[in-house]
Order: structure tokens, then sequence, then C-alpha cells
């Protein structure tokens, strides 16, 4: 079993936090955002960019990268830091957050923002388009992965399904699908509001592999990404991530007032505290 | 499927699907639009390794199967899911390739319109939607596969191109055109059966209409399926002492101003013919147009009313609505005639 370094588990859990305390940040600009559906994956994100992904932050077209496409695309909020920070573009650049003519909005806009592979904010759509690049993967003879984060509320959206018996089908076995399971919706809880569970008996009756993990357990999150296969012809590839939205913050943890909101005076000094960053 | 349909499906030797075979009336298929579709793909492919093509478990009635049966490695039948489909292509499109994506009309445009919106046109993606046996041109088969609401539907979504084939040479150019046209494509194809209206491919622009008839006392602007019902008709007005200028208006979006204005101060009157609702589409665009450089003349838009049509064949329909040769003429006489009231 491998053993992920006190370094590695150090780094990659700082920027798990960097994420969430990004978020407050960015939010704050815009005068309202989404909190708690970036926090239930920012250990998700982190893994991935900074473990998981092919990428160069130099040739954000390289044909050979690994491709990432945020189904949910409100969690974008969470995306752009990392994708400054890993040198896709100017850090600088955030401060413009949702201001008029910006390039970040609350939902990617993959023609503005280098490194965001599609955009998105229509939920159900995510899944398709990596479809698309999966097999335009295979069919070109490149052996990049395309991963693709969803939500468990969305997977209420049919085109979902026509997505995962498509990928079955075909065979996509270059394709990994993450569900964020952070158990709500805007409404409520999804068990509630439209189950989506048995998600991965689900799946695997479309013709998944399916794997089932804390998505807050960083070293096993390296340990089960690292170990997927990764064939061009074979099963595709679920991960159901089971996570808590609002993780992180205890107010906004497993709560429905949170989905969209916006910390102002003190409540901001103190989540950002909270998190472990600067006030 | 046996296996030998399947072989004679994929060899090409079908004759044609089972649509339309319900009601073949003999007309030549090696003319007809939607059969051309698979095969001019499958020649521009041998050459263009960007092409691939996805349909909807349709591969017989828009004959896709001529593409799959010379690309077998990048044709992709997506089953009966149109999102996915339309969804697919935008992620190919991502990565490369050019996707033509083909399936009926009232589900490429109407079940896809907003994937088409979002996936396609809005982050550029050089997406080729294909909606086949647009309009009422699957007559009986009624509402649910009638497509009378695409074109105002398309023309209405930013960054979109929309055109429409008027036969199969015409629908050979904008294949080739398409291949390196900018962002997203809606291309509608009729019924498959419309007449040859140009007797080569043309030498066209995509945003510039073709004029196919000068006249002085009338332009009749048709497009796809009612520019030859239009020529029909500006013949039979021609024997009246009636000289009709009939503009192949192929693109929708953008539309072609200049043809537009340049008719209708020409020759001071101008009819609109399309195969689809009235509210929306050819007409409102052209509408659109004149009103707004104040250019007054004797108008009329015509087409389907805005209503569901009833059941019928689809050469019922085209006259019960004054679609085709003779009804288009009625129609302009009209025109002509109020135009002269309005004068005294």
């Amino acid at each position: 079993m491998p053993v992920t370094s006190t370094d590695q588990l150090t780094h990659l859990t700082d920027r798990a936090r960097f994420v969430r305390t990004e978020t407050v940040r960015l939010t704050r600009i815009a005068g309202a955002g989404h909190y708690s559906a970036v926090f239930s994956c920012a250990e998700l994100f982190s893994v991935l960019y900074y473990a998981q992904l092919r990428l160069d932050p130099a040739r954000p077209d390289w044909p050979d990268r690994d491709r990432f496409v945020l189904s949910k695309g409100h969690a974008a909020i969470g995306l752009y830091p990392v994708l400054a920070d890993l040198g896709f573009f100017d850090p600088s650049e955030l401060d413009t957050y949702t201001r008029l003519g910006s390039p970040f909005g609350d939902h990617p806009d993959m023609r503005r923002i280098p490194g965001v592979d599609f955009s998105s904010g229509s939920l159900g759509h995510g899944l398709s388009i990596a479809a698309g690049m999966a097999l335009a993967g295979r069919m070109s003879g490149s052996d990049h992965r395309t991963y693709c984060m969803l939500g468990d509320g969305e997977l209420a959206e049919g085109q979902i399904w026509e997505a995962a018996m498509s990928a079955g089908h075909f065979r996509l076995g270059n394709l990994v699908a993450i569900v964020d399971a952070n158990q709500l919706g805007i409404d409520g809880f999804v068990r509630d509001v439209m189950a989506a569970e048995p998600i991965d008996r689900r799946f695997a009756a479309f013709g998944w592999q399916t794997h089932r993990v804390d998505g807050h357990d960083i070293p096993a999150l390296l340990e089960l990404f690292a170990g997927l296969p990764a064939a061009a012809d074979g099963p595709p590839q679920l991960v159901v991530a089971d996570t808590v939205k609002g993780k992180g913050v205890a107010r906004m943890e497993l709560s429905p007032d949170w989905h969209v909101g916006n910390l102002v005076g003190a409540d901001y000094d103190d989540v950002l505290m909270e998190l472990g960053g600067r006030a | 499927m046996s296996t030998q349909d399947q072989s004679e499906l994929f060899n090409g030797t079908a004759n044609v699907g089972l649509k339309d075979a319900r009601s073949a009336d003999g007309t030549d298929t090696r003319a007809i639009p939607a059969f051309v579709f698979g095969e001019e793909l499958a020649r521009l492919a041998d050459h263009d390794p960007r092409i691939v093509v996805l349909t909807a478990d349709l591969a017989r009635s828009n004959r896709a199967t001529d593409f799959a049966n010379r690309h077998p490695e990048r044709f992709v039948n997506v089953g009966i899911a149109e999102k996915n489909m339309i969804t697919m292509a935008a992620g190919m499109a991502a990565s490369g390739y050019v996707p033509f994506a083909a399936t009926f009309g009232a589900f490429a445009a109407l079940l896809c319109a907003e994937q088409i919106r979002t996936d396609c046109a809005y982050p550029g993606m050089p997406v080729r939607v294909v909606g086949h046996h647009s309009g009422m041109s699957m007559g009986f088969y009624g509402t649910s596969h009638h497509s009378l609401e695409d074109l105002g539907m398309m023309r209405c979504i930013a960054d979109l191109t929309v055109v429409c084939a008027t036969d199969a040479n015409h629908l050979r150019a904008l294949l080739r055109l398409s291949l390196d046209h900018p962002g997203a494509m809606y291309i509608r194809l009729g019924r498959g059966r419309d007449p040859q209206v140009y007797d080569v491919v043309p030498d066209l622009s995509i945003g510039r209409a073709e004029t196919v008839r000068d006249g002085t006392d009338l332009t009749i602007i048709a497009t796809g399926s009612e520019v030859h019902p239009a020529l029909q008709a500006a013949d039979e007005l021609a024997g009246a002492g009636v000289s009709t200028r009939v503009v192949d208006m192929f693109t929708i979006a953008p539309l072609d101003h200049d043809a537009v204005l340049d008719a209708a101060r020409a020759t001071g009157a101008v009819l609109t013919v399309e195969e689809g609702n009235v509210t929306g589409g050819l007409g409102s665009a052209v509408a659109e147009c004149l009103f707004e450089a104040g250019v007054h003349v004797p108008f009329r838009r015509h087409g389907v009313p805005d209503e569901h049509v009833p059941v019928g064949p689809p050469a019922g329909l085209y006259a019960h609505y004054r679609l085709d040769g003779p009804g288009i003429a009625d129609v302009a006489r009209e025109l002509l005639d109020s135009g002269k009231e309005t004068q005294r």
C-alpha cells in the first residue's frame, strides 16, 4: 500500500485549505457565491490538481493533457485559484472576479480562462462532454484521461444517464467520473428531494467499475486515483466521494442555508480564522 | 435485424429508409439531399481527419450509413439519446474534431436547443447540428416529428450560424463550406426528396443569398425546401405578366440584409416563403430587416400559420398550406393585389 509522505500530505492539506479560503475571499468581491459546494470538493481539487492530473500550465492546449470537466460548474470559484496557483494565469486576475467584463464568473468560461477544459454551469451536461473528450482521445490515439466532477443532486438530470449508458457501451476506460456526494442540493437533502443513491450500484448497472471513498481523506484519495485502471478500452471508472457540503466551516456543514451566501463583518473574519486563513 | 439486413444496410444497398419508403414516389434518390449527406461527408473525410459523424439511431434515415461504411472508426451511433449526442459532439469538438451530429430537426433543434446554445454556440465549438426531415416533411407522423419552430429558435442563439440546404448540390456546397466555418452551425435539411434547383455544386458564401431568378415586379425570398416551389410559382406568375425575382435565402443567421433591401427597392414587393411557423423564422427576420431600414413595401410572411398542422401526407400538407408552386403563386397575387389597394 503506497504511503503518502508527510510532506505531500501537508502540502495537499494546505492546498485544500487554500481552495476554501480563496473561495471565501472571492465571494466577498462578488457579494454572494457558492461556499459549501466548493468546501465539499476542496480535497478532491487538491488531490486531482496537485497530485493526479497530467498538466502543463505553460501549454493549456497541450493535446495529451488530462482533461477535467467541472460538471458542477458552480464550484468554479474554488477551481480558479488552483489554476492561478499552478501558473495558468496571473493570480492577480482573480481580483476581477464577477466584475463587469471579467473572465471569471460564477460558472467557468473556457474561452476566457486558460486551464478550463470546458464551459459549464447547466447541470447534467458535463458527463456527455467528458464522454466526447474520452472518445476523441481514444480516436486520436492519445493516452490522456478525462475526469468529470459531478454533484449528487445533479444525478437527477436525465442526460447524465444517457452519458453513463454511452460511456459503458463505448467502454470508455479512459473516463473517470467523480461524484462529490455532499448530500445536499438547494432545497435540502438529496435523499429527500430526489434520491440518487445507491449511486455506485446504479452506475455499475450501466457498465461502470465503481469505487467509494471518503472525499475528505487525502491519503485514501491519492491511493484510489493512483490505482485506477486507465485502459483506453475498458469499463469507465466511477468514484463516489462521500463528502460533507460545507466541510470545514461548522455553521455551513450540511446546512441548506449556505448553498449561496455572503459572509460579512465579523462572520467573514471568523470563518477565515476557522479555515486557518488570514483574516 | 438479421445479418443479411445489416449487411445490406451497411453496404449502402438498402433502397430508402423505412420511413421514406412508405411515401416513396419514384423520385431519383441520387439527387436527394438527405441521402447525399453521408456520401459527401465520407468523401470529404477521406482527406480531412477532423470529420466525425454522430447520429441517434437514425443512420438509415439520414444515410449516415454511407459515412459509416467508409469510415467506421469515425462514426458514432449514440442510440436514441439526442441530448447526449449534441453534447458529446461538443466534447469531441473541444479535442479538435469537426463533428456532424444528425437527427430529425424536431429532436435536434427543439429537444436539444439548450445543448446547442450552451455546449456548442456559447463556447464556439465547431459542431454541425444537422436537422433533417425538417418542417412538416414527416407528414402524417404529426407534430412530435415536425420542426416548424427550428428556424425561429435557432436564429435567436448568438454565435450560431443557421443554414438550410436547398437541394443535393447545394447541400454538398454547404458541407464543404462548413469544414472551416468558425463556430457552431445548424444545418437544416428537408425531407430528402427536394427536387433539383442547382445544376452543379454552387459556389456559395455563407451569409450571402443566392438570386436564383431575376425579376422586376416582386421578390420571393425562400429557403430550403421552398426554393423550388417558389421558382414554379415564378414561372406561373410570368405567364400572367408578373416578373418575379427569387432569392434563395439559405443562410437564416446571419441574414443577408443587403439582398433583402435590394430586393425590396428593386422590385417593390417582398414575399417570404418557408416550411415553418411564420412566427420567428425567415419571414420574421426579413420583416425586422425591412422595417428597421425604413423600407416599407407590400410584404407578406408565408409559411405555416401559428398552429399545429393536421394529419396528412407531406404533399397534402404543402397544398393545404399553399406551400406548393400554385399555392405560392396565389399568395403572391394576393400580395400584389393588396399592394395596389394600398396605393389607391
